[in-house]
């Protein structure tokens, strides 16, 4: 899993999404040709509609291209049957979403367990995975709650540890601090570059906020209508 | 994902719905109770008409007769289709029946006018010999007192009518005595005397000619004691064509020692003809109607000639399959509603649970993790309901059986059993009701298994 800087975790390929919405197309996401490397951080800023969504659900395995291809871990995902598309989604990315998207009527442990059962995990090794995820994110006194009983920070650091806790190589999230204020956001960031550094995860962040980005991520991608405007490495 | 983790993700899908998921088992628990009731009525009203039928005693009977004295006075035809020659109907030959396969009693119909004493006054009936098998068969079922408390005991059994005319309270007949007065037959000693024999049969010359070959009789009054145990309200068949005339019953193996004179003594004896101990017909009880061909078929085949009514059972059995495929198909057509039911809730499911079937597949469930996820929940949907279905199914049976019979009751009948639910019913319905359900599952599966993550996870 850790390899060198220079390995590929995830690279597109001119790859487009568009949409037929009546007689016009919507070009979501046009001709992108990306590398991220492995333990990246990487910031995808741009505006509202800009594409950024769509790019990242591309490489998370939730949506296929109209053209182009996406490689990781050698394989072509564009190609892929439904069944190995749903591997990639369970075993190559973790997903952190805006909205948190925890499962309301399931605890914080059994959200976070959720990812084992559907990768058919062990029940013997379940549990000990759960804990150390928690723990990651520091949430291991709130194990029995339910998400309606965390604050926003804590539902988005449960979040976390379920994208975390089936120990993938990328990490995607889709403006993970956009429903928090400024201090919980700025600890969930914090959070996401402790895992960057210490487990060397791949991550890559869709943000609106360029001072953030700045602040927390190695390189900062930017795309208006659906194009890679800028694309640069911090020193 | 696992099967345990599956049924347990299912599970709790089905509990947070839980008053949707549970109208929705009802739906189905109704659509097997009305298919169980409606089966198990006309299972129930079958197994009453066939319990009927046994209890005539026709349809588990083969009625045996010498082709020798087939017709009164006409010479016994050679039957073509049956080589084996004809073979008087003795009691070598009501051994040799008795010991075929299946066989349960062998007796002759032994029914004969006669006149009884009772409590000093007389009174003519009809007597009938009732073999010991009859305890069995359901016909003294509902009687008063009890059976034959042996073979050989000099009991009666009075059909209700007769014991109206002896009392008008025919339950205080029970335990008193009768009288049954009877003409004995009675070998003639070696030297005839008529002078004894005060009757008129046997006082009659014999044919000069014959008179050794053929010994006449004497003709003898007697009385003999019996006990009343029994009233019964049905009139027990004791034969072919002898059902209801006998009024005073006796056991078969009494009515048999009383050597009762009957009417063709006499021409047995003007034909010259020496049938003595043989039978003019015999009875055969079969273990059940079933057995009734190849008992039927090995009598034959020892020459005699016999008579069932194996065909009609045959006719009705059809009738009742008829009639259950039609109760089936109306029992099927509320489970059809039922799965339509399962139908709508699992298709409403998809639309409230799409987002949560995005979170699934964004968290790395396959499409086919989806579809086993709705297919298990119709599943238990429907196993619940069909177990469910079937307990309600029975208590409906039960209803009925209850209104029935209290209004049996009131008509003064006996009460019946309506419904039967036997075990490959319950079975039957709840896999039934398992099959269905998942073929109803099917489209809301793979459409919620179909469902882009991407559009579930939008909506908010
Ligand atoms: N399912 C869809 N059907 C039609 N058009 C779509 C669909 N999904 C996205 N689009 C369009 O594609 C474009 C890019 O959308 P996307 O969600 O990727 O933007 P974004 O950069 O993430 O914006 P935001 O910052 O507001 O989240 C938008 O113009 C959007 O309207
Ligand atoms: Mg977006």
């Amino acid at each position: 899993m850790i390899g060198t800087i220079d390995e590929i975790a995830i690279r597109t390929d001119g790859v487009s999404r568009s949409y037929q919405m009546g007689d016009a197309l919507v070009r979501a996401v046009d001709d992108v040709s990306i590398a991220i490397r492995s333990k990246e951080f990487v910031a995808l800023l741009g505006s509202s509609g800009s594409g950024k969504s769509t790019l990242l659900n591309l490489m998370a395995g939730l949506d296929r291209p109209t053209s182009g291809a996406i490689f990781a871990r050698g394989r072509n995902l564009a190609e892929m049957n439904s069944e190995d598309f749903a591997q990639h989604r369970s075993h190559t990315v973790g997903m952190v979403f805006q909205s948190f998207n925890l499962l309301p009527r399931m605890t914080l442990e059994e959200n976070v367990e959720l990812p084992l059962r559907l990768a058919e995990v062990e029940r013997n090794d379940r549990a000990g995975r759960v804990r150390e995820a928690v723990e990651r994110v520091r949430l291991t006194a709130r194990l029995t709650h339910r998400p309606s009983e965390l604050s926003g920070g804590e539902q988005q650091r449960a979040a976390l540890a379920r994208a975390l806790v089936n120990r993938p190589t990328i990490l995607l999230a889709d403006e993970p601090t956009g429903n928090l204020d400024s201090v919980t956001g700025d600890a969930i960031l914090h959070l996401l570059q402790e895992i960057n550094a210490s487990l060397g995860m791949t991550i890559v962040m869709v943000t609106h906020d360029h001072d953030r980005a700045a602040r927390f991520a190695h390189r900062i991608v930017t795309m208006a209508d659906g194009k890679l405007t800028s694309d640069g490495i911090k020193s | 994902m696992k099967a345990r983790d599956l049924t347990e993700l299912a599970g709790r899908n089905l509990r947070e719905a839980l008053l949707r998921n549970s109208l929705t088992t009802l739906g189905i628990a109704v659509g097997v109770a009305s298919l169980v009731a409606m089966l198990s009525l006309g299972v129930g009203l079958q197994e009453l008409a066939s319990k009927r039928l046994s209890r005539s005693g026709l349809f588990d009977a083969v009625f045996v007769s010498s082709r020798m004295n087939r017709g009164f006075g006409r010479p016994a035809r050679p039957d073509p289709a049956n080589a084996s020659p004809a073979k008087p109907l003795d009691e070598e030959a009501r051994r040799k029946i008795a010991g075929l396969a299946n066989v349960v009693e062998v007796y002759p119909e032994i029914r004969f006018p006669t006149e009884i004493q009772f409590e000093g006054k007389p009174f003519s009936t009809t007597v009938a010999g009732i073999p010991a098998s009859a305890k069995s068969d359901g016909a003294f079922d509902g009687m008063k007192g009890a059976f034959f408390s042996g073979p050989n005991v000099d009991e009666a059994i009075l059909q209700i009518e007769f014991a109206r005319d002896l009392s008008t309270q025919p339950d205080s007949l029970l335990g008193k005595d009768l009288a049954l007065r009877y003409a004995e037959r009675q070998p003639l000693p070696a030297e005839p005397s008529a002078g004894k024999s005060k009757a008129a049969a046997g006082g009659t010359a014999p044919h000069p000619g014959e008179s050794d070959l053929s010994p006449g009789f004497s003709i003898v009054p007697r009385e003999k004691i019996f006990r009343i145990v029994g009233v019964v309200e049905t009139e027990p068949a004791t034969g072919f064509g002898g059902f209801g005339r006998g009024r005073l019953l006796i056991p078969l193996q009494v009515a048999e020692t009383l050597r009762i004179a009957q009417a063709n003594d006499l021409r047995e004896i003007l034909r010259g003809t020496s049938s003595k101990g043989n039978y003019d017909s015999l009875t055969v009880r079969v273990k059940g109607p079933s057995q009734v061909k190849s008992v039927e078929d090995a009598i034959q085949s020892q020459g005699f000639t016999t008579f069932s009514l194996l065909d009609a059972t045959k006719s009705l059995r059809q009738v009742f399959a008829v009639f259950d495929l039609l109760l089936g198909i109306f029992g099927s057509l509320a489970l059809a509603v039922a799965s339509l039911g399962i139908i709508n809730t699992l298709v409403m499911a998809i639309l409230e649970r799409r987002r949560e079937i995005g979170i699934l597949k964004a968290l790395g469930a396959a499409d086919r993790d989806i579809r086993r996820l709705f297919f298990a929940e119709a599943g238990v949907m429907g196993l619940l309901g069909g177990i469910l279905g079937v307990a309600l199914g029975w208590l409906i049976g039960s209803a009925l059986t209850f209104g029935t019979n209290a209004y049996l009751r009131r008509q003064e009948l006996p009460p019946i059993d309506l419904s039967s639910i036997p075990w490959w019913m319950v079975a039957g319905a709840i896999g039934f009701s398992v099959l269905v359900s998942l073929a109803a599952g099917i489209y809301p599966a793979s459409r919620a298994a179909k469902l882009n993550p991407v559009e579930a996870l939008r909506y908010e």
